[in-house]
């Protein structure tokens, strides 16, 4: 095992798997991507092509005309961005209250923290979708938020308690003794050091509900108000093929916002704002 | 995620630092009730309710209409999905969908976080690439698999035509036979990105002493694996692999994109089952007594696989 043509041997074996890897978890990306940048006369050739033969953007702007799909994601912006900012409004008091006080309250959050993540989605969504029915919020857009609010809740909660912990109380104290207010703590001590928190909380607010299918496919039932993700599942219709382009250049734009929310969380797991604030 | 601090020093003299505790509780009372509030009533009364609501509705035979009245039952559902012979269908296939998806995210994940461990050239572009799938919206997943699975325009055929597998094409999402793997495949590009993920944190914490030992020791690639790489990773695989479990089970928009169930209720997953029957015939009680035996079920393999993890590892 240890002569050299063998360690080589394994070396090309290693990279043999790995091009097995990229080539399984990228084809079909790349699948979608040139199917977003090819003409409908490409598309319907009986031997599909790898790489668009002449790339086109009209797939896009015809995307971009589709008024379902526009009006879609103009909902679905709107829902993601009220469900973050509400989320994370209520969600930051009862962060900071579980990391600075100690109370049994602690102890049951985390649990239902722990249950949210394995949570047997289809036993809620009946008694929920009754619940709503009865506050009239069925079929209705702040219905939506309500639930995607409630469900991100806890992995939210969870995510800012870690960022209230890693600010110090001594920073707090010491602003105390500085004369500084109870407000005035939160405000220019507290808010600066959690904003790259409150910044993650709000992407992962926003992802979340701009991803969600199953909740808004049980609440909207009127194709007037569906949100992106059941406007592009109803968007191939009996037409089929020619429609695959417009469809492939709307999901490549439907992607985006996660796709940048993830490369942020990569890059903000790396830094910390506080690491070094206190001596040791 | 937040960022590691070591815990502060208490530098301050013992007064004061003993009497700011008091003048907290003092206002807060314990617990600070005002701030939890506005988090716990959406929680409570939108999904600890509904759940416990549910468990109810499983013992009558609520209907979708609104002025229905629902009586109590029983255990009468419970008698019907036992006699339910499209449900036990249902059930089978959700078990082959949720272990087979599962036992190759794990096998699938370990192999590549094991050369994402190893110090080769192209580990970035893996990484990269391994993020993409994890970020991607459940939906668009599956429409992404439509096109590659397209039967006429599919780059899936047209690769086999080219390798001359097949002659003509396959159509992978409407075939009998077919349809199960082929969502599997699905399943395992989207969930192994994660898994990856998780086995590469705990390959990077296994301490290389053992690993150095273990080889002075003579024991080779596939020796040490076995009794220095698995052993230290057992915790890592047992939660990684429960999650997964539980995940997949819940799985539904992606198989919805890809096949509504179809064909002939061939990937009709239990939480399909429920979904129809629940919003398209509007049996609130049944579909609520199928929630409860899904989750018992989840339960019981959970329990099963978790007990036989302990074992091992005494």
């Amino acid at each position: 095992m240890s002569t050299r043509s063998g360690r080589a041997a394994a070396r090309g074996l290693q990279y043999l798997a790995l091009c097995g890897y990229l080539v399984f978890l990228g084809f079909p990306l790349v699948w979608l991507v040139s199917t977003a940048f090819k003409t409908p006369q490409e598309m319907a050739l009986l031997d599909p092509t790898w790489i668009p033969g002449a790339p086109t953007v009209q797939n896009f702007a015809a995307a971009f005309g589709e008024q379902d799909l526009v009006g879609a994601a103009q909902r679905s912006l709107v829902v993601a961005l009220a469900s973050a900012a509400l989320v994370v409004a209520i969600a930051l008091p009862a962060a900071y209250a579980l990391a600075r006080y100690r109370s049994r309250v602690n102890s049951a959050a985390l649990g239902w923290v722990l249950v949210s993540q394995v949570f047997p989605f289809i036993l809620v969504i009946i008694p929920l979708f009754m619940v709503l029915r009865a506050m009239g919020l069925v079929n209705t857009l702040p219905g939506l938020v309500i639930v995607h609010v409630t469900f991100c809740l806890p992995f939210v909660l969870w995510m800012l308690q870690g960022y209230v912990r890693g600010v110090p109380r001594v920073l707090e104290e010491a602003a105390a003794v500085d004369g500084a207010g109870r407000w005035r703590t939160v405000l220019s001590v507290i808010a600066p050091l959690l904003a790259p928190g409150v910044a993650a909380s709000l992407m992962f607010g926003f992802v979340s509900s701009w991803n969600e299918f199953l909740f808004a496919l049980i609440l909207l039932k009127d194709p007037e108000i569906q949100t992106l993700p059941l406007a592009l599942v109803r968007f191939t219709g009996p037409e089929g093929v020619v429609r695959l382009g417009p469809l492939a250049a709307a999901s490549v734009l439907a992607t985006l916002p996660s796709l940048l929310f993830f490369s942020f969380i990569q890059r903000r797991l790396k830094g910390g704002a506080v690491t070094g604030a206190v001596k040791g | 995620m937040a960022p590691p601090t070591a815990a502060p020093p208490r530098t301050e003299p013992p007064g004061p630092a003993a009497r700011r505790p008091r003048r907290r509780q003092r206002t807060g009372g314990g617990t600070p009730w005002a701030l939890i509030a506005p988090a716990l009533v959406p929680v409570v009364l939108f999904s600890v309710a509904p759940l416990l609501y549910g468990f109810y509705l499983s013992l009558t035979d609520a209907r979708a209409g609104l002025n229905v009245d629902a009586g109590f039952v029983g255990l009468g559902n419970f008698a019907d999905l036992l006699a339910d012979g499209d449900f036990w269908a249902s059930f089978r296939i959700g078990l082959v969908w949720s272990v087979g998806v599962t036992a190759l995210q794990l096998l699938a994940g370990m192999g590549l976080a094991l050369l994402l461990d190893l110090d080769l050239r192209l580990r970035w572009v893996a990484r990269t690439l391994a993020m993409v799938p994890w970020a991607m919206p459940p939906v668009i997943v599956g429409l992404m698999w439509k096109l590659v699975y397209h039967p006429d325009a599919g780059i899936l055929n047209a690769a086999l035509r080219d390798a001359g597998l097949v002659s003509g094409g396959i159509d992978w999402l409407n075939d009998f036979s077919y349809v199960l793997p082929a969502i599997i495949v699905v399943g395992v590009w989207t969930g192994m990105p994660q898994t990856t993920i998780v086995l590469l944190a705990g390959l990077q914490g296994v301490p290389r002493e053992l690993h150095e030992a273990a080889q002075v020791d003579g024991a080779g690639v596939w020796r040490r694996f076995r009794a220095v790489t698995l052993p230290q990773l057992r915790t890592v695989i047992t939660t990684i692999t429960s999650l997964n479990f539980v995940w997949n089970m819940n799985e539904f928009a992606l198989v919805y994109v890809l096949t509504q169930g179809g064909p002939g209720g061939r990937t009709r997953l239990p939480m399909l089952y429920a979904y129809e029957e629940a919003f398209r015939y509007g049996f609130f009680g049944y579909a609520a007594a199928m929630g409860v035996a899904i989750v018992l079920v989840v339960l019981a393999v959970l329990g099963m696989y978790l007990r036989r993890r302990m074992r091992e590892a005494e």
